[in-house]
């Protein structure tokens, strides 16, 4: 997983079935202090993220899992976390 | 699979459900010098590693899902190892 900031979202009227109904953020991939890093992606959300917030997304065949089996959703990046604190040792 | 660092942990209310009772751990991956390769990722941590332990990565997903028991979840990565020691051959 990694950490980012979701800066956007994606509104699609014609879309992939099983994209019905969940939510397309932006996300900002963010570096150890906190500062954008690299370039923003598309994720879909499944813990009710929402603007300016820290995040942890997973990537891959992994991030369809939070609707697997009910649905095979095509995507490669999930929000499976929002961030209450970043603690560094 | 990668080597690591520990760094630090998350914390997160929300989230899914199978990273509930999970331990997120903050890893900057690294070089086999020791120097910093790319950002730090996010893992959960199958091995009760903790801050400052050099650590063994898995990025592979159903790798990563098993490892800490929960498969068909949204995990990619996994600290399943504690690395006591790296020997390289010289050139």
């Amino acid at each position: 997983m990694q950490l980012g900031r979701v800066v956007g979202n994606v509104v699609c009227t014609i879309k992939s079935d099983p994209l019905e109904g969940k939510k397309l953020l932006v996300v900002q991939p963010l570096d150890k202090q906190g500062k954008d890093t690299g370039k923003p992606l598309i994720a879909i959300d499944c813990v009710g993220a929402g603007a300016g917030e820290t995040i942890y997304w997973c990537r891959g065949r992994e991030a369809s899992m939070p609707w697997y089996p009910e649905q095979e959703v095509p995507t490669e990046a999930a929000i499976v976390g929002i961030v209450d604190e970043v603690h560094l040792g | 699979m990668l080597i690591g660092r520990v760094i630090g942990d998350v914390v997160a209310t929300r989230k899914h459900p199978s990273h509930d009772g999970q331990k997120i751990l903050y890893v900057q991956i690294l070089n086999l010098d020791g120097s910093e390769r790319g950002n730090p990722i996010l893992a959960v941590d199958a091995v009760d590693a903790g801050v400052g332990d050099q650590v063994l990565v898995t990025q592979e997903g159903w790798s990563a899902m098993t490892s800490v028991g929960k498969p068909f979840s949204p995990i990619d990565m996994s600290v399943i190892g504690v690395v006591d020691q790296i020997a390289v051959a010289d050139d």
